[in-house]
């Protein structure tokens, strides 16, 4: 009984509350605001079953009509770029580095991280507008995924690859995700950017997926629970040019903070284009780094500090050997990461990297295919960046040292280009072989291979801009103000603590000391003679 | 015993806080410097700068008091008598012979002193101050066109060092030549110098 009279006071009472809520009706929250003003999910054009890229990209162009020939503007579409400075041409179609050195002769792998479909030779039309992928950059489902092997494009239907290999790609809904596209975000970058070199945290140290969700000790701008920026928050992209660029990065940004309503042609994405030159509120000396320093000399005091280890070097000399079954060998450290692997040789990775540092003033060389490289004088610079103290556009910045062996023609004398990925029978990570491979990479490119391999040593430099550390966690002075501190090798300025004159301070010491032994001596003499 | 009033309140305030200041920015000094690790780089340089500011203000009193007092005489250098001085410090003082200076209210450093004090007010000072201040504006400086390199600027600054240790080790040391070790020393304190 007792129990049955709680039972209906409590009824009543939720009740009386659910009266409540109506007669308070007037105060209930607006509805949510949507930020764009278009549900994907209502259009017709997007309510049917895409069998392939290009017919979304159909799709999307039937409204945005212009955005092709935007993208077909892009680095991100052309791979290619000319350095104004330098006139070297660059960009993936050309440069050579030291990881899988070349996209030539590789393309359908590669092309898994091209903004298009089918780019799977130099027969590919870049004029083309029905093969810009739109959905791998506003994909906001994460089920967009473009396979290794199929030239960029997505697969569609369930898909045996290698053929006859009977591993399975599972083909993707393209309705449903073209039903949900959005903005980009860290994923949709992350998902080429994140991935570089071949794998996750792999190439640039400053770039992995744990900045699809980091913590604000991780990224003090990206942080999930706080500011959580995009990528594009600060590489503000118009007409899908975004900017910031590694071939050509801004070194020394001059220009004061961006302000609404004033023209402002300098790159956003740069710390100052925010934060000005005087960020340091109240600490006067700090800023008075800002003319020498990168902030993020400071700021980013180590990289790969999202537990994912980056590569720091590799060693191709050392590929090709196989296992008991006559597979590549593969060996694994304590933490499960590949260290070496038949196809591609040794890798050394680290976790929470100190950058090394050095002068730079934006502009970056490259040593490209059939530049005149010479094995007495490795390590070879695939590229390097230009700047000294004196020149007056230089910053002192933090850099990734990639350290590579790789594959050359020591009669022609160059880098080569090898044909690693294809299931044909002279891919390197199908038949091991490097005469082969080598030669048919360079066939690929029209280039002269003599037939000989051998491998040189090489330095690759990587800009570190990313994963910014929260202010408390910025270098303390003593990194860089003491003998053998972080910025020990650099050359040209006074760094007080790490810098002295030696003839100043040894006569200094040498005075001071004299007159102490003088007044010592003295001091005993009449001690002795104890008459004073 | 004859007793004569040197050292006025503020004289000693002077002195003795302008010695505590002095040894702290040495110490501090030095340490950026590069010289030794004690306090690290970052509190090493909080404690100069906020020392500097310090001393300034002391400075500016000082200078006041020496100008309105008429006080700055004492450090009109003389070469009357130095060699008299020079003498007892290297032969005399060891064989007892009295100190040929007797201080009195309006000379109250022998010639030597006086000398040494002016050197240390008009050179070392100076050069410490301005090098210091060129050291903690330099940006500013290169910004209205005055562009010194640091490395020339620390270089003046730790000249000005040197010569103040120096300067501070021979000051100390001849502070225990009174007539009793920590003679000097107490007249410092009091502002009573108990002649000889």
């Amino acid at each position: 009984m007792q129990v049955l009279r709680r039972v209906l006071v409590a009824i009543v009472a939720m009740g009386f509350l659910a009266g409540a809520g109506v007669a308070a009706d007037d105060d209930a929250p607006p509805p949510k605001l949507l930020k764009s003003t278009a549900d994907h999910s209502k259009f017709k054009e997007l309510q049917r079953v895409f069998a392939s890229g290009p017919e979304v990209t159909k799709a999307c162009l039937s409204c945005h009509t212009e955005a092709s020939k935007q993208l077909h503007q892009t680095q991100h579409w052309k791979w290619e770029y000319t350095n104004p400075t330098t006139q070297q041409k660059l960009g993936k179609k050309h440069v050579i580095n030291n990881f899988c050195t070349s996209v030539s002769s590789n393309y359908k792998a590669c092309a898994s991280c091209h903004i298009g479909y089918g780019l799977k030779d130099e027969g590919f039309d870049f004029a083309s507008e029905e093969n810009v992928d739109c959905l791998v950059c506003h994909d906001s489902t994460g089920k967009y995924k473009k396979p290794s092997g199929f030239a960029g494009h997505p697969v569609t239907k369930d898909t045996e690859f290698p053929p006859g290999s009977g591993k399975i790609i599972r083909g993707i809904d393209l309705s449903a995700i073209a039903q949900k596209v959005g903005k980009t975000r860290r994923e949709t970058c992350g998902t080429c950017h994140f991935y570089g070199g071949g794998g996750d945290a792999v190439k640039h140290g400053d770039l992995d997926s744990s900045l699809d969700n980091p913590d604000k000790a991780l990224d003090v701008h990206m942080d999930a629970e706080g500011l959580n920026f995009s990528c594009a928050t600060c590489h503000k992209t118009e007409g899908h040019q975004v900017p910031g660029s590694r071939y050509a990065p801004t070194a020394a940004d001059r220009e004061g903070a961006h302000l609404r309503g004033k023209a402002d042609s300098s790159n956003p994405a740069t710390c100052q284009a925010c934060h000005g030159q005087a960020p340091h509120t109240g600490k006067a000396k700090l800023n008075d780094h800002t003319d020498k320093v990168a902030c993020q000399t400071c700021h980013i005091p180590a990289f790969a500090r999202g537990d994912m280890p980056t590569k720091m070097s590799w060693d191709w000399s050392t590929a090709g050997k196989r296992d008991a079954n006559g597979k590549p060998l593969v060996v694994t450290n304590d933490d499960g990461h590949v260290t070496y692997n038949g196809i591609k040789g040794d890798f050394v990775l680290e976790e929470n990297v100190k950058p090394e540092y050095v002068w730079f003033n934006g502009t970056v060389n490259y040593t490209l295919m059939g530049d005149p490289i010479d094995k007495s004088k490795q390590p070879i610079a695939i590229n390097s960046f230009e700047g000294s103290a004196g020149d007056g556009k230089s910053l002192i910045w933090p850099v990734k040292f990639f350290r590579g062996k790789q594959p050359f023609d020591p009669i022609n004398k160059t880098l080569v280009v090898t044909h690693l990925a294809g299931e044909d029978d002279t891919a390197y990570w199908k038949n091991m072989v490097w005469d082969k491979a080598v030669a048919e990479g360079m066939k690929t490119l029209h280039k002269p291979f003599s037939g000989k391999v051998d491998f040189i040593e090489t330095t690759a430099m990587w800009p570190i801009t990313h994963m910014v550390a929260p202010k408390d966690k910025a270098l303390a002075c003593n990194e860089c103000h003491t003998k053998g501190g972080r910025l020990d090798k650099i050359e040209g300025i006074y760094i007080p603590g790490r810098d002295a004159n030696r003839l100043v301070d040894t006569i200094g010491w040498l005075a001071a000391g004299g007159i102490l032994a003088g007044v010592l001596i003295h001091g005993a003499i009449r001690a002795l003679r104890r008459k004073h | 015993m004859e007793r004569v009033y040197l050292f006025t309140r503020f004289e000693r305030l002077w002195h003795w806080a302008q010695a505590v200041l002095i040894i702290g920015m040495l110490v501090t000094g030095f340490e950026i410097h590069g010289t030794y690790k004690w306090l690290g780089f970052a509190q090493a340089h909080q404690v100069h700068t906020t020392i500097v500011w310090a001393f300034i203000a002391l400075w500016v009193f000082a200078i006041f008091w020496h100008l309105t007092t008429g006080e700055w005489r004492q450090y009109i250098p003389t070469m009357k008598n130095i060699d008299k001085i020079v003498r007892f410090y290297a032969v005399g003082i060891f064989r007892g012979a009295p100190h040929p200076f007797k201080p009195t209210r309006e000379r109250k450093h022998n010639p030597m002193q006086a000398q040494t004090y002016l050197g240390v007010t008009v050179v070392v000072t100076p050069l410490l101050w301005i090098s210091g201040l060129a050291y903690l504006f330099y940006n500013e400086l290169a910004a209205a066109g005055w562009g010194i390199p640091l490395a020339t600027i620390a270089l003046a600054h730790t000249i000005g060092a040197f010569m103040m240790l120096a300067f501070l080790i021979g000051h100390i040391y001849l502070g225990t030549t009174g007539h009793t070790p920590t003679a000097h020393f107490k007249a410092m304190v009091t502002g009573w110098d108990e002649a000889h």
